[in-house]
C-alpha cells in the first residue's frame, strides 16, 4: 500500500503539544466508575488537554459468536439477552429477525404490535437511564439518575410480569414470542405510557435549560456528519450530527411503516444534541406506543406453524438489523445446513461508535473526556462481546 | 437499486481488470454477494463508495469467515496390470480394484463487507475477499481508508481470525490482549489447556480438568 493512499484515510487530527511541561500518561479505567464496566483509555495529556487517546477493550469478552455457533439456534436467544444487558428485549427481536430472514418465516400481526411495544419501552427506559449517567458523570449525584431510574423501574415491573425477568428477559421467539400479552399486561403498559410524558416534562424541566449541563455538553465533543457517516455511526449519536438515518424508517422493519413519528435531527452534534435527540426520540416513541396500544389486534401470538424441533435452516445466509435504542444492531448468520450456524456474527452497535471517541476527545480539557464517553452511550457486555 | 448483476457489470468498466463473481446466496433472504479479487478489491471499494449512483457511503458490518479445507472423498475403479499363474502359465491379466481416493480442496479466510448507502437509502451490498490460504497468505487489502468504520471491526477479525490487514493504519488485537497466539475464531481453534483452578468443572469442563491434572501429576512424578 503506498505512501498516499494511507494518508487518505479519515484519521484523527494530530494535536501538537505546546512544549512547556511534560506530558502525563494516564490509563483511566478498566475500573474508573465512569467507564460503564471494565474499559479502558490510554490518555496523553498535555497539562489538561488530552493530546492522544487509545480505547483498550476486552476485559469482558465471552466471545459470543464463538458460543453461537456452538449452540442451536433457539438456544442462542438467551445469550443475546446478555450483549446489551440494558435492552435485551431489542436484542432478542434483532435475533429473531435475523433467522427469521434466514428461514423466510412470517410472524403474525399481534406478534409485530407486541414487539412494538416492547421495543420502544425499552428505547425509553434505556435513553432515560443514559441521560441519567451522563449527569452523574457531569457532578449531579444522583438526582437525575434517580428520576430516570424511578421511570426504568415501572418499565422493568411490566417486563417482569410478561417474561418473568426484568433484564434477561429471553422473550421474542422465531415466528413471534414466548407467552402473549395479555389485556391485564396492555393496561399496565397503558397506564405506564400515560404516565410517562408527565415524567419526561419534569426530567427536561430539570435538566435541559441547566446552566452547567448546557456549559458541560455545548459545544463539547463535536462529529461533523460526514465523519459520522463513514466511521460507521449509527443510532442517536448520528441522528444528533444531523445525518436523517433512522432503521426504523429506512428499512421499515416489522410493522413500522404503520406510525406515524417523526426523526429527530440535531444541528451541531454536540453532547447536547445527543442529550436533547435522546429526549425527542423518547418522546416519539411515546407517540408510537399510543398508536400500538390503540391498534393491537387480536390473533395467535407466535406462528403455530413455526418449526422448533429440528430447526435446521437450508444453507445460505442472511444479514438481519434493527434501530436498537444505540444505534444498528445487526447479527449476520451462515448456516451450512446443520443444527447450529456455520458463522454467527454481532454487529455491535456500542463497540463501533467507539471508533471515532478519540476524535471526539483530542484537543478537549481531561474532564470532558468522561462526560464525552457518557454521551456515546454504550455497554460492556457488548463492546466486549 | 442496481441488481447484483449490475453492480458486478459496472465495477467491471469501471475498474480495469478487477474480477467480481456473484456468489449465490440459498437462502430465502436471497441476499447475494460479490467476491471480489484481492488485488483490486481497494479500487472497486473506491469506487463503490465514490459512484454517483450507488454511492455506498456506509459500511456497516466487516467480519471474517473460515473455511476449512474440504476432504473429499469419492471410491474410483482403478485398473491394474496383474500377474497371474492361469493353469501354470503366468500371464498378465488386467483386475479392477475399487480405491478410495482423497482430494483436498484448500481453505481460505474471508472477509465479508456490508454496504448500504445513507445518502441513497438504499442496500445492502455484500462484499467478500478471499485469502490465498489459512497458513501463509493470509493478507488481505484494509479498506479502512476508504471507510473509517472499518478500523476497530478489522482489527477484531485480525485477531479473531487472523487475516492481516495490510495498509491498516493501526492493526493489533482488540479483544484479546496483546501477547495471545492463536486466533480464536478460527473452525480448528483448541483451547488452551489451562484447567489448573477451575471453580465449578463439569461435564466437558470437568473432564479436561481432570485431563490437566492427571498431565499435571504424571509430569511431577517424573
Amino acid at each position: 500500500m503506498s505512501e498516499s493512499l494511507l494518508e487518505t484515510w479519515n484519521r484523527p487530527p494530530v494535536i501538537e503539544a505546546d512544549g512547556e511541561g511534560e506530558l502525563l500518561e494516564i490509563s483511566m479505567g478498566p475500573h474508573h466508575p465512569s467507564t460503564h464496566g471494565v474499559f479502558r483509555m490510554d490518555v496523553a495529556l498535555d497539562g489538561e488537554r488530552v493530546i492522544k487517546l487509545k480505547p483498550v477493550f476486552g476485559y469482558l469478552h465471552r466471545n459470543h459468536e464463538q458460543i453461537g455457533q456452538t449452540v442451536g439456534y433457539l438456544q442462542m436467544m438467551p445469550y443475546t439477552d446478555r450483549l446489551d444487558y440494558f435492552c435485551s428485549l431489542t436484542n432478542n427481536w434483532a435475533y429473531a429477525l435475523t433467522v427469521e430472514k434466514l428461514v423466510g418465516q412470517a410472524v403474525p400481526e399481534r406478534a409485530e404490535y407486541i414487539r412494538v411495544i416492547l421495543a420502544e419501552l425499552t428505547r425509553i427506559q434505556n435513553h432515560a437511564s443514559t441521560i441519567g449517567f451522563l449527569t452523574q458523570e457531569m457532578g449531579a449525584s444522583g438526582t437525575p439518575l434517580m428520576y430516570a431510574f424511578r421511570e426504568r423501574e415501572k418499565i422493568l415491573d411490566l417486563f417482569e410480569s410478561l417474561t418473568g425477568s426484568r433484564l434477561m428477559c429471553n422473550y421474542m421467539r422465531f415466528g413471534g414470542c414466548r407467552v402473549d400479552m395479555s389485556e391485564a399486561h396492555l393496561n399496565a403498559a397503558r397506564k405506564v405510557v400515560a404516565e410517562l410524558p408527565q415524567f419526561i416534562d419534569e426530567f427536561e424541566n430539570l435538566l435541559t435549560s441547566n446552566e452547567i449541563l448546557m456549559a458541560r455538553c455545548q459545544g463539547i465533543g463535536v462529529v461533523k456528519p460526514e465523519l459520522a457517516v463513514n466511521a460507521g455511526i449509527t443510532g442517536p449519536m448520528l441522528r444528533a450530527a444531523g445525518v436523517n438515518y433512522d432503521i426504523r424508517k429506512v428499512d421499515r422493519y416489522g410493522i413500522y411503516d404503520r406510525f406515524s413519528f417523526r426523526v429527530p435531527l440535531g444541528e451541531h452534534g454536540d453532547i447536547y444534541d445527543r442529550y436533547m435527540v435522546r429526549v425527542l426520540e423518547m418522546r416519539e416513541s411515546l407517540k408510537i406506543l399510543e398508536q400500538a396500544l390503540k391498534d393491537i389486534p387480536a390473533g395467535p401470538f407466535v406462528d403455530p406453524k413455526a418449526k422448533i424441533r429440528g430447526f435446521k435452516p437450508k444453507p445460505g445466509e442472511a444479514y438481519g438489523r434493527i434501530e436498537a435504542p444505540k444505534g444498528e444492531l445487526g447479527f449476520y448468520l451462515i448456516s451450512d445446513g446443520g443444527t447450529s450456524p456455520y458463522r454467527f456474527r454481532i454487529r455491535p452497535p456500542s463497540f463501533i461508535n467507539l471508533t471515532i471517541l478519540e476524535d471526539m476527545c483530542l484537543g478537549q480539557n481531561v474532564a470532558d473526556v468522561v462526560v464525552i464517553f457518557g454521551s456515546v452511550d454504550i455497554v460492556l457486555g457488548e463492546v466486549d462481546r | 437499486m442496481k441488481t447484483v448483476e449490475e453492480i458486478k457489470a459496472a465495477i467491471e468498466v469501471a475498474v480495469p481488470g478487477a474480477r467480481a463473481e456473484i456468489v449465490p446466496n440459498g437462502s430465502p433472504s436471497a441476499e447475494h454477494s460479490l467476491l471480489l479479487d484481492a488485488a483490486h478489491a481497494f479500487a472497486v471499494a473506491k469506487f463503490l463508495r465514490d459512484d454517483a449512483e450507488l454511492k455506498l457511503d456506509f459500511l456497516s458490518n466487516v467480519t471474517g469467515v473460515d473455511w476449512l479445507d474440504k476432504e473429499t472423498t469419492e471410491k474410483v475403479k482403478v485398473t491394474h496390470p496383474v500377474e497371474k499363474e492361469v493353469d501354470g502359465v503366468k500371464t498378465i491379466v488386467d483386475e479392477t480394484v475399487e480405491e478410495t481416493k482423497k482430494t483436498v480442496t484448500p481453505g481460505y479466510l474471508e472477509a465479508v463487507y456490508h454496504l448500504y448507502s445513507m445518502a441513497k437509502k438504499h442496500g445492502p451490498v455484500i462484499l467478500r475477499i478471499r485469502t490465498g490460504n489459512r497458513s501463509d497468505k493470509v493478507e488481505l487489502p484494509s479498506l479502512t481508508p476508504i471507510w473509517r468504520a472499518a478500523e476497530f471491526q478489522e482489527r477484531e477479525v485480525f485477531d479473531l481470525f487472523g487475516i492481516i490487514f495490510t495498509g491498516h493504519p493501526d492493526l493489533r488485537r482488540i479483544l484479546m490482549w496483546d501477547e495471545f497466539k492463536d486466533y480464536p475464531m478460527r473452525r480448528d481453534y483448541v483451547d488452551p489447556d489451562d484447567y489448573e483452578y477451575e471453580p465449578t468443572p463439569h461435564d466437558e469442563v470437568l473432564k479436561r480438568a481432570q485431563a490437566h491434572q492427571a498431565a499435571a501429576k504424571t509430569e511431577a512424578a517424573q
